[in-house]
């Protein structure tokens, strides 16, 4: 099955997304403390991992991966609130951008795997 | 034809299939890396010669990309690719002329000893003794052989109280030209937005001549932020490149004074914002004080700009830690 990332159009279109999508979740008061003294050019590419990643792009993150990258922001208080606000950001974006909803929700499923390893806590919780 | 790699004292013929990245890795060189996908970047190195191929350059900024970047875990190449290892050597240069051109801030005209290739905007290090400083180039190679440095100086400036006094014909030692801050061809109308504090206006100043020497036909604005109107200097030559086109605009921004026609008074990014309410599709210079120019790039993004279009200079004096490697020139040191 084809990738909705090849149907995007790969990388180029991952590019256009990330400044959308970073923009959205930098505009928001909930989100913004936490990029608040990051680079964004590394930050920008930490995005658009993440977007290859829940788009079914190349991508070679492990749930151990996920978690060690965000143990510094649940430790100051990242919770559900937060993710969701990020997948909401991440569906505007693709909306934007023209992407039927059946295809934000399969991205929105493929985002929902990795919440308890971004949040650190047990899959059964 | 199969590719092949060079780096330092490797040398090897990459297999069937086989990335620059999983070659240079099997010949032992120590590349960080981490997502292997050219996503996060972490691989990236630069090209001196050869084509690591138009995928491994996919979603670097055009002026990391004009100076050879490239992610190696995405570089198949089919011929022979040449990759930079360890600093560029330094070049020997003479002090031609040292003038102050405003308060507290000396223009030092330098004669190298060969001619340096580099893009107005970046940036030298200029060594004396044990002591190195990073200084923009104001000048253009388009002006002839000769550099020009802005230097503020510092009440306690080693460096810079040194080239101020420095006599017609002193020897000093160069590294560079480095930064990716400069004008990149290719899109001639889009509009550009030049903002700096203090010495901040020597990189712009060249990339603004530069972006004219290069055909731009789009607007130019220049905002130059000083704490107090004193603070402003290439004032006469500045105003000289506004002409009835209405494509040059100069504007000074000052924290405090009387506000008259050209000088705005207030915050800087505030004044830019009000100015310049959207940049979708513009392509921002930023140069200067860190606090100015990271407060500027968020703002800029924020109101439209893209990412890629928006290129940052900080500017840290010498006490401060060094600045986390944006580009990886001593990333294998």
């Amino acid at each position: 099955m084809t990738s909705l990332y090849d149907e995007l159009g790969g990388a180029v279109a991952i590019d256009a997304a990330v400044d959308i999508f970073y923009r959205k979740v930098m505009a928001d008061d909930l989100l913004a403390p936490f990029f608040d003294d990051v680079d964004m050019e590394r930050q920008a590419a930490k995005q658009k991992a993440f977007l290859t990643m829940v788009t079914g792009g190349p991508a070679h993150y492990t749930g151990r991966d996920m978690r060690r990258a965000h143990a510094h922001l649940v430790a100051e208080g990242i919770g559900d609130a937060h993710f969701d606000a990020v997948v909401g950001h991440l569906a505007g974006t693709l909306k934007e951008l023209g992407v039927s909803d059946d295809k934000i929700a399969r991205v929105g499923a493929l985002a929902e795997s990795v919440r308890n390893d971004v949040l650190n806590r047990d899959p059964a919780v | 034809m199969t590719g092949r790699i060079r780096r330092g004292n490797l040398d090897l013929v990459l297999e069937p299939g086989e990335t620059a990245l999983e070659g240079l890795l099997r010949g032992g060189a120590a590349v960080p890396s981490s997502c292997r996908a050219g996503a996060c970047q972490a691989c990236m190195l630069r090209a001196v010669s050869g084509d690591p191929g138009s995928l491994a350059q996919q979603g670097l900024a055009p002026a990391l990309r004009e100076q050879g970047w490239f992610l190696p875990c995405m570089s198949r190449p089919t011929g022979e690719l040449v990759i930079q290892e360890g600093p560029p050597p330094a070049i020997a240069a003479s002090i031609a002329e040292v003038t102050e051109i405003g308060p507290a801030i000396v223009r030092v005209r330098l004669e190298p000893d060969e001619e340096l290739s580099y893009r107005p905007g970046q940036y030298v290090q200029l060594i004396q003794g044990d002591q190195v400083r990073a200084y923009s180039l104001a000048s253009s190679p388009a002006e002839g052989r000769a550099l020009e440095l802005h230097v503020r100086v510092h009440r306690q400036g080693r460096m810079s109280r040194w080239l101020a006094a420095a006599a017609p014909g002193t020897r000093v030692g160069l590294r560079g030209p480095a930064g990716a801050c400069f004008y990149t061809e290719g899109r001639p109308e889009q509009p550009l937005l030049l903002v700096g504090t203090g010495t901040g206006l020597a990189p712009l100043r060249g990339i603004a001549h530069d972006a004219r020497r290069r055909g731009h036909t789009g607007p130019i604005a220049l905002i130059h932020g000083a704490r107090d109107p004193a603070g402003f200097y290439l004032v006469d030559e500045l105003k000289g490149m506004v002409d009835g086109s209405g494509n040059f605009r100069y504007v000074q921004c000052a924290m405090s004074g009387e506000p008259s026609e050209g000088l705005e008074i207030g915050d800087l990014t505030q004044v830019t914002l009000r100015l310049f309410p959207s940049l979708k599709g513009w392509r921002v210079f930023l140069c200067g004080s860190p606090d100015r120019v990271n407060a500027l790039k968020k703002q800029c993004f924020l109101r439209g700009a893209g990412l890629k279009d928006i290129s940052a200079d900080a500017f840290l004096t010498a006490e401060m830690p060094p600045p986390p490697l944006r580009t990886p020139a001593n990333r294998t040191a």
